[in-house]
């Protein structure tokens, strides 16, 4: 493919990675990559889940070593044991998980390691004084003497920035930095990223979300199995061309599903609430919402707004203040998880780590989760039945395409998309007549979310009710017959699906203030959208 | 009973080997380590204070062992729990037991005695009378005259509480309990941070074993620590690993121990006296979780990770960082 680098011959690359080979077991995780990065440019790394990005930039930061290859900085040849040296060489990296002491300061947070002293002691006069420089100098936004704990998620991130400016990286890794934010604090980090390529610095951006990548980038190098299969500039390419690279195959990025045709309401809600203890504004409040068989109803709203809370009490991992719920008709208000799983529902938690899935436990044993305790998997005097479970677990396996050696693996080693098409496929098998659906594509690469899509609607087309919470936009819209909007706790629009379109739902989002209805569009909504205007749908 | 000089004193003295001992258990706290072998490696101390104190023939001999040898004796500790990574209150257990047995067996092998040795030529810590202080009335009686360990102890609450709050090594060290991830990321050696806890909490634990052997009696007797090791611990959780709140929960149990002391002498039955200071002990334990339940319910719900705890958890992970 296009093979041609920005800099011209003679330039010194700022990161320059050749013939990086590793292997694991079985595996090559990096089959002689080269990567060439210019200084001050914003280079993305994308990939699928396990084609080797991650393995790669762990080789640059000193993280792992390669088997063979090279490592230049600046011209310079170097080989890093650990973070530590390549810290020291100007490097600097966002882990997805970030590395936070919650108790201490911003300030305290950014200069661990290597406090100024003054007489022996932190000088916290002089610490204080550098971190708010950096603060304003680039913009951040972060409140030096706040504690990390206090902070919401996106601010923290730009503390971990801090924390590499303050080290003076020359050269910023992010890996997967927007996957926890919203999409206001998306857009805002974006920013910053653009601020920071600006001053200099140059940023590679591990991401697998295309409109990001389209928005804020200069040139991306794709990674399939471990090999480099496109080397672009971003200016002259497009979404589909980096899909292709991506996944090796033609992806319809903006398809959108036939709508359904709804019948019998299958969940009916009114008034609920959800208090949040004595004298705090409750957390879900006075919800009254129906889905019927037939549609899925997408439930929308920035993170935190009550929309997880909402989808727990519903599926009775939350205790109801007030409220009515009916599942295909029964009243299951203050009925167990049992008993509402028995009156029909199916629930695809958003934390598929440690409420979707035992993660130490085999793929089958999960699989066989909620059906242990009947016939065919349970036998005489409840018993359960290995071989039973075992081809239930081939059969999901099958359906829905887990990639796994077997399902005698443990469910923590499958890749992020691997779990969740399993999670959801156990859920789906169920057959039940509603399935509560959180954030299904969160973390997943885009061969996945294309299948994990087809699956919801297939199943809604199967006389099925699905109540989706997406912090996707774009997969609200791709999929939902009606959108409901959540704003502090209460549903504050309802669209048919004709009516919703990103600006409307991003004003309810909002709270309906019109001034930031900008900010709350989601950047990727419409992977084709932001690929059209780049440089504006991120000006916050 | 009256409220004198004479209570504040002996409730002083009482505490000194509780504070030293949750001072150390503060410090592991910080680091990440719980460490319940508070008791057992203060017991080490006191058989060593009066080992040392007796071969030797200085007092100070006496103090510098049962440093040395509570040291020895919580570098099993680290090399276990950090090193090896074993479970920390497992390993702690066993080592009070070890104390128990160990400082049992030495008794008889060393001085050939059972149950309690103790003999007249015996060096103690001496008071120490503060110049100035000692003629002001009441302060002078209740201040002036402890064991030199005493003030050390005092002067350690300073050290360790500007330490933590003030210097680099404090700070990390607080980071290394909190997210030792994140420490190491940023190059600090999370294991040798936590070997200096542990061994920092030996040290204190010993001068907690010679104070309670060379100051307050001047004897050894078999698990004459009798659960202070223990109340310390209780201290530390009350005064949430912080050197002034370790110090005031301190305070709470020496003035139990001396008012039952006192009352004793004024005719209450001796099990009631020597039951105040558990008793205090369970009260407290249970108004420190009762108020952090509340703290719990009351605290912004899990913003760290930007979600709401959930009520049910099937498992506990910090970050779901490898999706």
């Amino acid at each position: 493919m296009n093979d041609q680098h920005a800099a011209a011959p003679g330039d010194i690359a700022e990161v320059e990675m050749r013939g990086i080979v590793r292997r694991f077991p079985g595996v090559l995780a990096n089959d002689r990559v080269d990567l060439r990065v210019a200084s001050g440019e914003i280079h993305a790394v994308m990939g699928e889940n396990g084609a080797g990005k991650s393995t790669l930039m762990s080789i640059l930061y000193g993280l792992q070593r390669p088997d063979a290859g090279r490592i230049l900085l600046r011209g310079t040849e170097h080989s890093f044991g650990s973070p530590v040296q390549a810290i020291a060489a100007g490097l600097g990296m966002v882990h997805q998980g970030f590395k936070l002491f919650p108790s201490l300061t911003v300030t305290e947070n950014v200069v661990y390691g290597s406090e100024p002293t003054r007489r022996g002691l932190v000088d916290r006069a002089t610490a204080r004084a550098r971190v708010a420089e950096l603060v304003d100098t680039h913009g951040l936004h972060v409140p030096p003497d706040a504690r990390v704990a206090d902070l919401p998620i996106g601010v923290q991130q730009r503390v971990e920035i801090l924390k590499l400016l303050y080290r003076d990286a020359r050269v910023l890794i992010l890996d997967e930095p927007t996957a926890v934010l919203t999409p206001a604090e998306a857009d805002r980090l974006l920013a910053v990223i653009r601020g920071l390529a600006r001053s200099g610095r140059t940023i590679l951006l591990v991401t697998h979300k295309l409109g990001e990548v389209m928005a804020v980038s200069d040139r991306v190098t794709v990674l399939r199995d471990g090999r480099v299969t496109a080397r672009l500039a971003t200016a002259e390419t497009t979404p589909a061309e980096i899909a292709l690279a991506m996944t090796g195959r033609r992806i319809d990025l903006d398809r959108t599903h036939p709508a359904g045709t709804p019948a019998a309401d299958v969940l009916e809600v009114r008034g609920l609430t959800v208090s949040a203890g004595r004298g705090a504004k409750p957390l879900v409040e006075n919800v009254s919402l129906t889905v019927r068989a037939g549609e899925i109803v997408g439930v929308a709203g920035v993170a935190g707004n009550g929309q997880s809370e909402l989808v727990e009490a519903l599926a009775g991992l939350r205790p109801i203040d007030a409220g009515r719920v009916l599942v295909a008709g029964r009243d299951v208000g203050d009925a167990s998880v049992q008993q509402r799983r028995r009156a029909g529902l199916a629930y695809v938690p958003e934390d598929r780590a440690t409420v979707g899935a035992a993660r130490d436990a085999s793929l089958a044993d999960n699989l066989a989760m909620g059906f242990h305790r009947t016939p065919p998997l349970a036998g005489r005097g409840g018993f359960l039945r290995r071989a039973a479970i075992r081809e239930h677990a081939a059969r999901v396996i099958e359906r829905f395409g887990v990639k796994a050696a077997s399902s005698a693996v443990t469910i923590g080693t499958l890749s992020g998309g691997n779990q969740q098409k399993a999670i959801l496929g156990r859920e789906i098998t169920h057959d039940a007549p509603l399935l509560l659906v959180e954030q299904p594509t969160r973390g997943v690469d885009i061969g996945s979310i294309e299948n994990i899509h087809a699956r919801l609607v297939e199943y809604r087309d199967a006389g099925h009710g699905v109540l989706l919470v997406s912090a996707e936009l774009s997969e609200i819209l791709a999929l939902s017959d009606r959108v409901l909007v959540m704003y502090e706790g209460r549903i504050v629009a309802e669209l048919p699906r004709a009516e919703a379109d990103v600006h409307a739902i991003g004003l309810a989002m909002a709270g309906g203030d019109p001034t930031r209805s900008a900010a709350a569009a989601d950047p990727d909504a419409g992977d084709d959208a932001s690929s059209t205007a780049p440089t504006t749908a991120h000006q916050v | 009973m009256s409220f004198d000089a004479e209570l504040i004193f002996s409730a002083l003295r009482a505490l000194t080997p509780i504070l030293f001992a949750a001072l150390g258990g503060a410090l592991c706290e910080r680091a990440g380590v719980f460490n319940v072998s508070l008791e057992g490696t203060m017991l080490i101390g006191c058989f060593a204070a009066v080992t040392g104190s007796w071969f030797g023939g200085s007092v100070w001999v006496g103090v510098i062992s049962a440093v040395l040898a509570a040291m020895v004796f919580s570098l099993l500790l680290a090399i276990g729990a950090v090193t090896l990574g074993a479970d920390a209150v497992v390993l702690c257990i066993a080592l009070n037991l070890l104390a128990v047995g160990l400082t049992g067996f030495l008794l008889r092998t060393i001085f050939g005695k059972q149950g309690t040795f103790g003999d007249p030529d015996l060096k103690g810590l001496q008071p120490v009378d503060i110049p100035g202080l000692e003629s002001v009335p009441f302060l002078g009686r209740a201040l002036s005259g402890h064991s030199p360990l005493v003030y050390l102890s005092w002067v350690a609450v300073v050290v360790i509480a500007v330490l933590l709050s003030r210097h680099p090594w404090g700070v990390r060290l607080r980071g290394v309990g909190e997210a030792p991830e994140a420490a190491q990321s940023l190059g600090v050696s999370v294991a040798r941070y936590r070997y200096a806890a542990i061994l920092t909490s030996g040290a204190l634990c010993g001068l907690a074993g010679a104070q309670l052997a060379l100051g307050n009696v001047t004897l050894f007797s078999e698990n004459m620590t009798a659960g202070r090791g223990w109340i310390a611990v209780v201290a530390v959780m009350l005064g949430r690993a912080l050197p002034i709140g370790v110090l005031l929960a301190g305070i709470l149990f020496g003035l139990v121990e001396a008012v039952g002391f006192r009352l004793q002498g004024e005719g209450m039955p001796q099990q009631a006296a020597d039951a105040a200071p558990y008793v205090m002990t369970l009260v407290a334990l249970f108004l420190a979780t009762r108020s952090r339940a509340r703290r719990g319910a009351a605290a912004p719900p899990g913003r760290l990770t930007g979600r709401i705890p959930r009520p049910r958890r099937f498992a506990r992970t910090t970050s779901e960082s490898q999706s």
